[in-house]
């Protein structure tokens, strides 16, 4: 089969693009779309460095056919903030010193974004159980426990002090 | 690493589903949450010329509980397995099995279909369908049959489904008594070293039925009989414990691979198996 009509939302943008139904999501985001915050780590859907937030999940974009995304709303790092408005996950994932090479970092927010909005309010083990598919060959993962901790901690207080 | 080429379907019912497996032969392939087999695909070790997604078929959706009867549509994923209160109410050894698979990444596409119609006797749900002794519902061109989950394996890869059929749902009697689902992994993400998903149902202080599956320790899970039988009637005392380990350890036949030697296998099994018993007890 040759190229197929792809339409996606990327943070917000709509997108229509050729490709092959076989190019992976990752690929389309990266080298079609130049959105580069979602990472390769290890292309073999164990790494979550290519996480992205697709129709409400966390997802591992090596792991998703272009054509499987077709009509998808995808949110990348990207979509969470920029240097001029950190989101709050960002901000505490700098406060904490959550990374260090920050390769894994873009996969990490993105899912820890999911994940509060699923349990705004998690333990500490929890945290710990919902990030489980993200690696991360730097921090040993105590501050970017930590910083999530912070972010929600901060999200909260935002929401209360809303009401 | 890239897959071979292939053409994309996304059928939106059941009929057009089959139709194009049917149409396609052994080079078509449904694709559900892709976990399984993109993986494969991109290693080529799936050749796969049409690939049917079965995303847009809503009827292949759904967790029912209507009784004692639950029926859990094929396309429910992970996630929705974990988060469903009436399947935790009806079948709470789903929702334990479920939370040990994979990562949240993968829960959130990875389906019960395709985990047990893949035939990877690494994957979890096998096993613990032939524990609650489930009917798989399988739709192919010459309309619907069952198969029972115990009847279903055959080899690794090796199933009684046919390259034309779809499996669109999964039927079980919610179990009565303790249950526990024990695994045994590397690292949180990884397959059973091996599994044990038990029920235990209790008449005052005896057990008055049981069944016993094991998973990761053969080419196919081991549904185990005599494991079971050495437990009821029994109070679940050492002995009986000790017999029913000794039954499954002859039950199963594990290979030596990077998850260790065969003796380790049957250690683990027997360990995980003795805190799977211990825990349905409990439970029971
Ligand atoms: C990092 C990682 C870790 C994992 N760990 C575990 C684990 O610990 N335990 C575990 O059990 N699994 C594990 N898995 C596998 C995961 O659970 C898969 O998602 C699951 O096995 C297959 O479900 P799927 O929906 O992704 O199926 P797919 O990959 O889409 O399909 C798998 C196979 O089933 C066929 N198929 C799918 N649906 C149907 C249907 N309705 N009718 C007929 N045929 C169908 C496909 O043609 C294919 O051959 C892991 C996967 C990854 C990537
Ligand atoms: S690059 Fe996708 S999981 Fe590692
Ligand atoms: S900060 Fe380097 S991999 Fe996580």
């Amino acid at each position: 089969m040759g190229k197929m009509h792809i339409k996606v939302t990327v943070n917000g943008k709509q997108h229509e693009l050729l490709a092959e139904p076989r190019e992976l999501l990752i690929h389309v985001l990266r080298e079609e779309l130049g959105i580069t915050g979602p990472h390769i780590g290890c292309e073999t859907s164990h790494c979550g460095a290519c996480t992205v937030d697709m129709d409400g999940k966390s997802v591992k974009s090596c792991t998703v056919f272009a054509a499987q995304a077709n009509g998808a709303n995808i949110t990348t790092i990207e979509g969470l903030g920029n240097p001029d408005g950190l989101h709050v996950l960002q901000q505490m994932f700098k406060e904490h010193h959550g990374l260090q090479c920050g390769f894994c970092t873009p996969g990490m927010i993105t899912r820890a974004y999911r994940f509060l909005q699923e349990n705004p309010d998690p333990t500490e083990e929890e945290v710990r159980f919902g990030m489980a598919g993200n690696l991360c060959r730097c921090t040993g993962y105590q501050n970017i426990v930590k910083a999530i901790l912070a972010a929600a901690a901060e999200m909260n207080a935002a929401k209360e002090a809303a009401q | 690493m890239i897959p071979g080429t292939f053409d994309y379907h996304r059928p939106d019912s059941v009929e057009a589903a089959v139709a194009l497996l049917a149409e396609h032969g052994d080079e078509a392939r449904a694709i559900a949450g892709g976990h399984s087999l993109i993986p494969m695909m991109k290693l080529r070790m799936a050749e796969v010329q049409h690939l049917v997604d079965l995303q847009g078929i809503t009827d292949l959706k759904g967790i029912k509980v209507d009784g004692g009867t639950v029926t859990i549509g094929a396309m429910a994923t992970q996630h929705e397995l974990i988060a469903s209160e009436a399947l935790a109410q009806a079948a709470p050894i789903i929702r334990e099995a479920a939370l040990q698979i994979a990562d949240p990444q993968v829960r959130y596409v990875g389906t019960i279909g395709g985990n047990v119609a893949n035939g990877d006797p690494g994957n979890d749900m096998p096993g613990l369908m032939q524990c609650l002794d489930a009917t798989y519902v399988l739709v192919g061109p010459e309309g619907k049959r069952d198969v029972q989950a115990r009847d279903f394996y055959e080899a690794a890869y090796f199933t009684a489904r046919s390259d034309d059929e779809l499996l669109v749902s999964i039927r079980f009697t919610a179990p009565k008594g303790g249950y526990a689902y024990e695994k045994q992994k590397r690292k949180i993400g990884d397959y059973a070293t091996a599994a044990a998903a038990v029920l235990i149902a209790k008449d005052g202080g005896t057990c008055s039925s049981a069944s016993i599956a094991m998973t990761n320790l053969s080419d196919t899970p081991v549904w185990c009989e005599a494991a079971a039988e050495a437990l009821v009637g029994t109070s679940l005392d050492k002995a009986a414990v000790d017999a029913a380990v000794a039954a499954m350890t002859g039950a199963i036949d594990p290979q030596e691979d990077n998850r260790g030697p065969v003796d380790f296998k049957k250690h683990v099994a027997g360990v995980v198996l003795r805190r799977a018993i211990e825990r349905a007890a409990s439970r029971a």
